[in-house]
Formats: C-alpha cells, sequence, structure tokens
C-alpha cells in the first residue's frame, strides 16, 4: 500500500510570531521555517506503517515555491522514499490546497493519505477534510491511533470529551493529532542519504485548478495584550479581593 | 438572506455553544433557522426552537446521526443548506470536523474559528496560535464558518418557534462508528464552565490532581491542566487547555503550578479574571494574571479549599 503524505513549510513553533509594520500578515523575513509539527507526525506514522511491512511506499508532496523543498528534504530524511514539489508562488487557501492534493491523489492512487490536522500558521483545520470531501473518500481527524485492519483502518479521534473509534474502508484520509506518535530525529546518514531520494517537481498551473481565493485578508494585528495584575500576599487576600473586588466567586 | 446554524448537542442535551453561536448569526443579518441532526433528538430540538433569534428548527432523527459521522452530517447539511447565505458551526471537534466537507463540496473557502462578526461576510479569527488576529472579508456566495463559541455571548430566550422535520437520511457505506470512550463527570465541561482550575507540571503527579477536587467542588468549577502535566501523563488529554486542547474563557480561571508557555496561554487568555498560583514569582503566567499568588500549591490549595 502506498501512504501519501502531505506537508506545509511554516514558521519554526519556537519563534515568537510578529505581525508586519503594514499590519497586513506576520513578519516572515529572516525567521527559521520548518516542517509543520503536525505533518511531521504524519511522516512519523506513515514510516512507520512501512516499517511494520504495511505500507510500501511512502511519497511525500508539499505546494509551495522551491524552498518548501527544504521540508520534503526533511521528510524524507526521516524515511519517506520520495518527494514532490507543486510549484508555485501564490499563497493558497485551503480549498486551493486540497483541489491540487485531490489530483496527486488521482495520479497516485495512495491506498492511505495521512496529514496533519491544522498547521500552526493559519491554524485553519480544514485542508484532510476537504481533501476528503473532494475525493469523495472517508475521514478519521484528529487521529491518536491508526491501525490497518486488511481493507479498513481502524482509527481512534481525539474529540471532546475523550475518544471516538471509526473504522473506514480504504482508501482513506487520516488527520494527525499530537499524540498519535513522537517523530524521531533524523540521523546523519539519512541526512545525507535523503539528497539522493528522488524529487520531482510539478508545476502548480499544470494542474488546471484555479489557485486565486474568494477570501482577503483586510487586516492583520496583534491581539489585546492583556496587563497583569497585582500579587496578593495570602488565600485570604486572594479570596477577599475575588469576592469583593473581581466578584467572581 | 438566511443563515443555518448546525446545533451543537450530544443527543441528550443541547451544549451551550448552540446559544452563543446563535448570538454571532443575529450579527451577520438574516433569518437564523437551527439544524438539530441525531438521534432522538426532538427535545433538543424544542430546546433550540427556545433560543432567541430562532425563526425555525429542522430536526433531523435517524441513527445515522447519532454519532456525527462527517460523512453523513456533510451531506446532510448540503441538502438541508440548499439555499442558505450562511452556515454555521460550532469550532468543536464535531464542528470541525464535517464542515471542511461542506464548503469543499460548495467549492467556497471555509472560515475558520471566528471570534467576531464585523458585517455579514467579514469576521475576525485568530491565527498563529492567537498570537496575530486576521480580518478577513469571504466573496463566496455561502459562507461557511466555524464558530469559536466561547468569543460569543449566549443568546436570551423566547417563545418557542417552530419544528420541523427533515425526513433525510445519509449513511455512507464507507465510515462505521466502532465505540466512544467518554470521560465520566459530574463537573460542568471546560468549554462551558463559569470557573475553571487547571493543574500543570507544578502538580508533580496525576494524584495530587485530587487537590483541585475540593475547591472546582465548591466553585462548580471544570478541572483543566496544561500540556506538560498532559504530556507528562498526569492527567488524559480531553482535560487539556491551550493552542492544542480547549480554548476556554470562564469568568474566572485559575492556573495552579502552571508557568504560562504561549501555547497555555492561548487557550485561556480571554478569560474575565486570571488568578496564578505558582512558587516562580518569575514565571510567565504572572504577566497575564489578575492576581499572583507566589507560594507552595501544597500549602495554598488546601488552604484556599477551607476559606471558600
Amino acid at each position: 500500500m502506498k501512504v501519501l503524505v502531505p506537508v506545509k513549510r511554516v514558521i519554526d513553533y519556537n519563534v515568537k510570531v510578529r505581525v508586519n509594520a503594514e499590519n497586513t500578515a506576520v513578519d516572515l523575513t529572516n525567521t527559521k521555517m520548518s516542517i509543520n509539527p503536525f505533518c511531521e507526525i504524519a511522516v512519523e506514522e506513515a514510516v512507520r506503517l512501512k516499517e511494520k511491512g504495511t505500507a510500501t511506499e511512502v511519497v511525500v508532496v508539499s505546494i509551495g515555491d522551491k524552498s518548501c523543498q527544504e521540508q520534503i528534504r526533511t521528510a524524507l530524511a526521516l524515511g519517506a522514499d520520495r518527494g514532490i514539489q507543486i510549484d508555485t508562488d501564490v499563497n493558497l487557501d485551503s480549498l486551493q490546497v486540497a483541489k491540487l492534493l485531490a489530483k496527486v491523489v488521482e495520479e497516485e492512487e495512495p491506498g492511505l493519505v495521512i496529514l496533519g490536522k491544522q498547521s500552526i500558521d493559519s491554524d485553519n483545520n480544514q485542508t484532510g477534510q476537504m481533501l476528503a470531501a473532494l475525493c469523495g473518500l472517508p475521514q478519521g481527524t484528529f487521529a491518536s491511533e491508526v491501525a490497518i485492519e486488511g481493507d479498513a483502518v481502524s482509527v481512534t479521534r481525539e474529540v471532546d470529551g475523550g475518544l471516538q473509534t471509526v473504522k473506514l474502508a480504504l482508501p482513506a484520509i487520516v488527520t494527525t493529532d499530537l499524540r498519535l506518535n513522537e517523530p524521531r530525529y533524523a540521523s546523519l546518514p539519512n541526512i545525507m542519504k535523503a539528497k539522493r531520494k528522488p524529487l520531482a517537481v510539478k508545476s502548480a498551473a499544470d494542474f488546471g485548478v484555479a489557485l486565486e481565493s474568494k477570501v482577503k485578508v483586510l487586516k492583520v494585528t496583534p491581539p489585546a495584550e492583556r496587563q497583569g495584575g497585582i500579587k496578593v500576599a495570602d488565600v485570604a487576600e486572594l479570596v477577599d479581593k475575588l469576592k469583593t473586588e473581581a466578584k467572581v466567586i | 438572506m438566511a443563515i443555518l446554524v448546525y446545533a451543537e448537542h450530544d443527543n441528550a442535551h443541547l451544549k451551550s455553544e448552540t446559544s452563543k453561536m446563535i448570538n454571532a448569526a443575529g450579527q451577520m443579518g438574516g433569518d437564523i433557522h437551527v439544524l438539530v441532526a441525531g438521534e432522538n433528538c426532538q427535545a433538543i430540538a424544542e430546546d433550540a426552537a427556545k433560543i432567541a433569534g430562532v425563526q425555525k428548527v429542522i430536526v433531523a432523527d435517524a441513527a445515522a446521526y447519532k454519532d456525527q459521522l462527517a460523512e453523513n452530517i456533510a451531506d446532510l447539511v448540503l441538502e438541508v443548506g440548499e439555499g442558505y447565505s450562511h452556515i454555521l458551526a460550532a469550532a468543536t471537534t464535531t464542528g470541525k470536523n464535517f464542515m471542511p466537507r461542506v464548503a469543499a463540496l460548495l467549492d467556497v473557502a471555509q472560515i475558520s474559528d471566528i471570534i467576531a462578526v464585523e458585517s455579514g461576510d467579514t469576521f475576525v479569527r485568530p491565527i498563529y496560535a492567537g498570537n496575530a488576529i486576521a480580518t478577513v472579508q469571504s466573496e463566496d456566495n455561502v459562507k461557511v464558518i466555524t464558530v469559536r463559541a466561547s468569543a460569543f455571548d449566549a443568546s436570551a430566550e423566547q417563545d418557542a418557534a417552530p419544528v420541523e422535520a427533515s425526513g433525510s437520511v445519509i449513511e455512507s457505506a464507507k465510515s462505521e462508528f466502532v465505540s466512544q470512550e467518554l470521560t465520566e463527570s459530574e463537573r460542568p465541561e471546560l468549554t462551558a464552565a463559569d470557573v475553571i482550575i487547571s493543574g500543570g507540571r507544578g502538580m508533580q503527579n496525576g494524584d495530587n490532581f485530587a487537590l483541585l477536587n475540593g475547591i472546582a467542588d465548591k466553585l462548580g468549577a471544570a478541572i483543566g491542566a496544561s500540556r506538560a502535566a498532559v504530556d507528562a501523563g498526569f492527567v488524559p488529554n480531553d482535560m487539556q487547555v491551550g493552542q492544542t486542547g480547549k480554548i476556554v474563557a470562564p469568568q474566572l480561571y485559575i492556573a495552579v503550578g502552571i508557568s504560562g508557555a504561549i501555547q497555555h496561554l492561548a487557550g485561556m487568555k480571554d478569560s474575565k479574571v486570571i488568578v496564578a498560583i505558582n512558587k516562580d514569582e518569575e514565571a510567565p503566567i504572572f504577566q497575564v494574571a489578575d492576581y499572583g499568588l507566589v507560594g507552595d500549591l501544597f500549602e495554598v490549595l488546601p488552604e484556599l479549599e477551607s476559606s471558600l
């Protein structure tokens, strides 16, 4: 079974986010970029399926300009077999990304697609579900456990209030939650090996997908700063303040 | 112009998210209809009909909708939602699961997790874990939106609006519910609670979370945790408050032994009043707390419990 893993290049999760002076976007000049953490978990899960003998090939795809090849190489160093870069300068919305990925699914015919549940930049939490809908496939989102059982996959999902398990006919789409696994570190030999793994570059324009979005970002601003309050000396003062000043208890 | 709001419920009770979404819908302009999909959910539909602003409730009552499987619910919403200008669901694990399918099949974008409504086509939403706030305008003919319910007040009550049945039954052959393990608790849910007390790594182990119980009982509070406490295995993940857990905005949030990592702050900084109890006076949580108490939580918690 072939596993397809779409990955996204995003600001590194340790970097402090700053809004630009024009209030139009987050300033990304000279910031460290990384593979989206949820996407990294998706790569790890796919590689583990291959190590178990369930998956035969792990294909990684990323959409963006040439710089996203860096994240594809990261995934290859973690154990993916080959990469596809869909080249575009356009800043795409989830729907356009899902439409391009649907074309890749059509071409590659994977048995399973594993994606991160959301990217830590736009925080949309949409692409996997949209891809599933466009391909007419079942979905298991926010997965904390994935088990292939013959021609089906059992997915345990992190839902509000607990866990839900669903069984999906393959091919299917799975999106990862944080506790699915802990991604490995790429070893130096594997990083070197990844440089020689195949990476195909395709132009987004060749897929026949309209790339413009109907959503305009009017402005981006920093969040309202919360002012720190006071320190209280002891429990008695705390309870008194909560009762008489804040009036919340 | 009419707005369809997908009701959040658990087949037994209507959840408070629904009333808050209806408040958000009211700011967009247009008639408001509510869709209740589930099994044996007639009573829930009748509760939804009493939320001020609702003109009509449509109930789709079938076994296929009981577990809120995305494949079935998305197709139902597409069928019932035809002709509406806006379709809203809560940004819960249910709404997040099926709504992008609805948007994709309508060939429109989804606006996720809105925290404010500027007009019928312009909305405010957090990005980068709440470290930036984007104002976006949608030119799509149908606006598909998930709502961060904690950012909106609940609507008032009204005399019941009419309830209609939808005979639609959609059941995907590709996806099947197997089982569910829900955490049993007498306490309010995190996302609905007026008061939350959360523990972090400073609690040292899972057993010590029992120290929060007495206080929670006295305040009618829900109990939460930081990601550090969840990652350390102290408590289950569904207690997690933060960017990767639940986003909450109660009247009172008490953070105990929580240092205040950005990812935790993103989940609770819109709380009305924040109390921090931590032995490290340099902990970043004190920068957002209205009332900070520097001290050993193992001494402070019993004292707090007895003084409430």
